[in-house]
């Protein structure tokens, strides 16, 4: 294996294929499932998502032991300027390969017994993978937009793959009107930024405008250009969208309550934190000459974020919306952490923190929800969590822990997350910033207890004669497979370990 | 020896910790092992904390025993699990061990369903409470205390009573809300002081030199003061504590009012005002206003309760305003006179809610106008019953140490302010009524028609020995610090004095950077309850 990785590493050092060794096999393994789709005989199919995971796991083995400092390529451009390796981009590189892993897990419990295509699933959730990476790692807008389309473009498929379900198709559509207006925006300002630094008469200007490098030369010479403010401006709205803050998070409610869940679940993680690493990367580089202009417009956009999801989510009964809503406060925490990582170097590693234990109490949440909810519709409202604890204590533990991470519980990892971004936010003195936040979490113990006072709490049941006999009739609940104990119990107990031993996973992101 | 006493004071958090997490995913169906094993978890830390009291001598220098490091890999911001004893956390140590061990091994014969998973949360909630106390470490100190709250939601949830739902929920976001704006507040006296970790240690050494600004210190200190306060029920954010405390299951209430909530009152002692004596003294006159809106309108409150439960729940939230009231003197005096009322409050009150409740298991009802009479068919239970009024009230009596707290208490209060001083007794005179009542009302008069039905019914039986044994437990201690109250007061005043002493001297100049330029004459009117107590002759 080393040997082989030798010769990749020489065959580097003249084209830099293996730079992108991780999206290259995804890439490979998502057409490896079509070829076998056609090949294997009709009764052998169930086979390739065994394969889909399988490769995806060795993958993320191969990653940890083989590729830890990227093929050698950390700090450096490649491809001409088009990428750019550093350590954020590896580790979200291993955020968003385990995110596909759980969203496979997820289609595994969400799609059983159900009437659907499932070799196209697990194509499509590689590829958007795959181009999740290389918008991470981007340092090119062309790249950049490239790779944003191929994970909306997917999505457009993935949220409507309930193809018979009006609410999923309806879903399909506000995302796609909403997504291609975004991408309209994001294009006219990326176009203005190529427009204002490939001007001849500015100082530093550059004929490679779209370059991160060449723009923020630029941009450090021009601060104050409004051309260049309002390209900026058109850019982040374009993002905002992915990560769903406000005013730009208008299409999350519905869509989240469309899609299926493993959808929702990859919308709602790796999506979002695609955002977030490319929003982090455009802050703290290229635009961070802008600063003047940068901070006061984020701290409006994370306090209205913050507000917003906290108070939408407030009276919401159906739990997909909820966690969409929820989410859309979870982005204002993480914006929050941006604009501490403008003067507080560590702040990064504090982001990339929150977005770990975000992914670990997502999925576990998530993978509850898989559960119980139906295709269409049924299942998602928080009664039907009544009792859960009793009945399915595997599950009910599980939804609490998730939960009381998400809301930022201590000793749960989510606490420690939002513990970093408020030291960073102190310490790069965003105090209006950071009592916003403080607002906004006590909100949202109240609809996170809420949904786990519904799981967890003993309620007095009516005595059967009082009801009528339809309702006498036992509720049906799903059977917890030995797998889902595994993913949902490793999960869990992740979230509680890294809430107790922050150590390996900081010192690891502080690292990168 | 050393390490092993340190080895020893780690176990004290963890093994609680752990035995909870382990009943609670694996001992579904291992009853046998399972007792025994909750019961060590129970002990252990009682056993321990009462060997570190016996063995207790702090490190000259520091004025810390048995300290030890764990890393955490949070270092780059300052946060390292640093476990260790001074004067003021060994009584709350031990009284978390004593009631935590009390609470736990009644509920291990309380008839519950789920039996396993409510001992196993109060595992975890004993494990937290002796993190809370042994952490030097701030941010641990936080952390446990957070550890120690989620059971108590959950127990609430699953086992409480009347409105459990609405308790907690509203418990929960009044605790969140006083926890975050505590941990802002030691967010920010950690960056603001610019040590180098969250270790109180380092807090001091670098706030020793030189002291923040005075309007830095103003606000950080309002953050940790409202903050502390919302969870020690200060008036008047008190009004999730009656409630909560109604509802909680027994041994929840008992750790929850005894020993968790004396969190707020520890950090403001330990943390809070030695490291912002200015903004201490800015806000302390509010404090003891507001300290005595505890004592005296509660404690009217408290007077009109029907209900025992609420009535003691409500007089642990009056009996916390003497508590502030010593804070509030900012001598030496008061505030150890507030450390021992608070190791003697949490005994108190841990008893009453458990003898509370072996009324109710004899009585059927809450309600004090149904009752009357039991002291004939409970004898013992009446004894205990009325001597742990009696000390709850603050005699003198059979030498309980709640007398000892409040009385120094008063002492540094008419120092500080003497006309507080007269509220302050009254509400003395409040709680013997509402508390001589409530005995005369329970066990003596005529017993109502009901409680005669229900006595014809099922024979009413005396104490039985699982109520004893904690019930005796927690009376030994208080009667024992009652007639020796120097066992615990050296090392108060040890660890109190030095702390201290720094306000008993009227401020230099030199410590008001902003203001050293400015005429001496002009010094914010603040100052002036440092000028007069200093005149009068402290």
């Amino acid at each position: 294996m080393n040997a082989y990785f030798d010769e990749l590493k020489e065959i580097a050092a003249s084209n830099q294929w293996s730079a992108i060794f991780p999206e290259i096999t995804l890439g490979v393994l998502a057409l490896a499932l079509l070829v076998l789709e056609m090949v294997l005989p009709r009764e052998r199919r169930n086979m390739i998502p065994r394969v889909a995971v399988l490769g995806q796991a060795v993958l993320l083995l191969a990653i940890l032991l083989l590729y830890r400092d990227g093929g050698g390529f950390l700090g450096q451009e490649t491809f001409a300027g088009m990428l750019y390796h550093d350590g954020p981009g590896q580790a979200m590189r291993l955020f968003f390969l385990v995110s596909s892993l759980l969203v496979c897990y997820l289609a595994s419990v969400a799609f059983a017994g159900k009437k659907l295509p499932r070799v196209e699933f697990y194509h499509i959730t590689l590829v958007v993978t795959a181009a999740m990476m290389l918008l991470a790692q981007s340092n090119h807008f062309v790249m950049f937009f490239v790779a944003l389309e191929t994970v909306t473009v997917g999505f457009y498929v993935l949220i409507s793959f309930y193809r018979d379900q009006t609410i999923s198709l309806e879903a399909g559509l506000k995302y796609l009107v909403l997504s291609a207006l975004s991408s309209a925006v994001l294009l006219f300002g990326i176009a203005l930024l190529y427009g204002v630094a490939g001007n001849p008469l500015l100082i530093g200007s550059s004929a490679d405008a779209m370059n991160f490098g060449s723009l923020n030369a630029f941009l450090l010479n021009n601060p104050e250009s409004n051309l260049a403010v309002a390209g900026m401006v058109l850019v982040l709205a374009g993002i905002s969208f992915k990560i769903a803050a406000f005013p730009f998070q208008i299409w999350v409610p519905d869509v989240y309550q469309g899609a299926p869940m493993p959808v929702t679940a990859f919308l709602a993680v790796a999506s979002k934190a695609a955002g977030f690493a490319i929003l982090l990367r455009l802050v703290t580089g290229v635009f961070a000459p802008m600063e003047a202009v940068l901070v006061p417009l984020l701290t409006v956009l994370a306090t209205l974020t913050i507000l917003f999801g906290n108070i939408a989510a407030l009276t919401q009964r159906n739990v997909k919306r909820l966690m969409g809503l929820s989410g859309i406060a979870h982005a204002g925490y993480l914006l929050v952490g941006v604009i501490a990582a403008l003067h507080v170097p560590w702040a990064v590693g504090a982001v990339l923190f929150y977005l770990f234990a975000y992914l670990l109490a997502s999925f576990a949440v998530f993978g509850v929800m898989a559960h119980l909810s139906g295709e269409d519709g049924t299942g998602d409202e928080r009664e039907d969590y009544l009792e859960l604890l009793r009945e399915r204590p595997v599950l009910g533990g599980v939804l609490v822990i998730g939960l009381g991470s998400l809301a930022g519980i201590p000793p749960l990892a989510g606490f420690i997350g939002k513990l970093l971004i408020f030291v960073a936010a102190f310490q790069a003195e965003l105090y209006w910033l950071l009592a916003v936040s403080l607002v906004g979490v006590v909100i949202s113990i109240y609809y996170y207890f809420g949904w786990i006072k519904t799981a967890v709490f003993r309620n007095w049941e009516m005595p059967a004669s009082a009801v009528g006999d339809e309702a006498a009739a036992p509720r049906a609940w799903p059977d917890v497979s030995p797998v889902s104990r595994w993913v949902l119990g490793s999960l869990a107990a992740l979230t509680v370990l890294i809430g107790f031993f922050q150590g390996p996973l900081s010192t690891w992101l502080a690292r990168m | 020896m050393a390490g092993f006493s340190s080895f020893i004071l780690q176990l004290t958090v963890f093994l609680p910790i752990v035995l909870g997490l382990g009943l609670l995913f694996f001992g579904k169906g291992r009853e046998a092992l399972a007792r025994p094993l909750a019961f060590a978890g129970f002990a252990f830390p009682a056993v321990a904390a009462l060997g570190l009291w016996w063995g207790f001598s702090p490190d000259p220098g520091t004025g810390y025993a048995y300290l030890s490091n764990v890393p955490t890999g949070l270092e780059f911001i300052g946060i390292t699990l640093q476990l260790g004893l001074n004067g003021i956390s060994l009584p709350l140590f031990l009284l978390a061990g004593v009631a935590g061990f009390a609470a736990g091994s009644y509920a291990l014969h309380a008839a519950t369903d789920r039996w396993r998973e409510y001992v196993s949360l109060l595992l975890i909630m004993h494990g937290g409470l002796m993190g809370v106390f042994a952490s030097v470490d701030v941010f641990f100190f936080y952390f446990f205390h957070e550890v120690a709250l989620i059971p108590t939601f959950i127990m609430i949830g699953i086992w409480g009573g009347r409105e459990r739902h609405y308790a907690a929920m509203k418990m929960t976001i009044y605790l969140t809300l006083g926890a975050l704006l505590s941990l802002v507040g030691l967010i920010a006296l950690y960056v603001q002081s610019g040590a180098d970790s969250f270790s109180m240690l380092s807090l001091r050494s670098a706030l020793e030199g030189e002291t923040l600004s005075t309007a830095a210190q103003n606000y950080t200190f309002a953050l940790l003061l409202f903050g502390f306060g919302i969870l020690v029920s200060l008036w008047p954010f008190h009004t999730w504590a009656a409630l909560g405390y109604g509802a909680a299951p027994t041994s929840a209430a008992m750790l929850h009012a005894g020993v968790l909530k004396k969190f707020g009152l520890y950090g403001l002692i330990q943390v809070g005002a030695p490291l912002l004596p200015q903004g201490a003294e800015n806000w302390m006159f509010l404090l003891a206003l507001l300290a005595l809106g505890n004592v005296v309108i509660i404690g009217f409150v408290t007077v009109a309760q029907k209900d025992l439960k609420q009535m003691i729940g409500l007089s642990s939230v009056m009996h916390m305003g003497y508590c502030f009231l010593g804070l509030a003197c900012l001598s030496a005096v008061g505030v150890g006179g507030a450390v021992i009322l608070m190791f003697a409050h949490g005994l108190t009150v841990s008893l009453l809610f458990l003898l509370g409740n072996c009324i109710y298991q004899r009585t059927d009802t809450f309600d004090m106008r149904e009752m009357g009479g039991l002291a004939r068919q409970a004898p013992v239970l009446a004894a205990f019953f009325v001597t742990t009024m009696l000390a709850s009230i603050g005699l003198p009596g059979p030498g309980l140490a709640n007398f000892w707290g409040e009385l120094t208490v008063f002492i540094g209060l008419w120092q500080y302010r003497e006309w507080m001083v007269v509220p302050a007794v009254f509400g003395v005179v409040i709680s013997a009524i509402y508390g001589l009542r409530a005995v005369g009302n329970i066990f003596y008069g005529e017993p109502t028609e009901a409680f005669r039905e229900a006595s014809r019914a099922r024979k009413i039986l005396d104490i039985q020995r699982h109520e004893r044994t904690p019930v005796l437990v927690l009376l030994i201690l208080l009667i024992l610090v009652g007639l020796w109250p120097r066992s615990l007061t050296d090392s108060i005043n040890a660890s109190v004095v030095p702390l201290y002493e720094q306000f008993d001297t009227p401020r230099a100049e030199a410590t008001y950077p902003d203001n050293a330029a400015v005429n001496p004459a002009a010094l914010p009117a603040c100052c002036a309850p440092a000028a007069s107590r200093s005149e009068s002759g402290l």
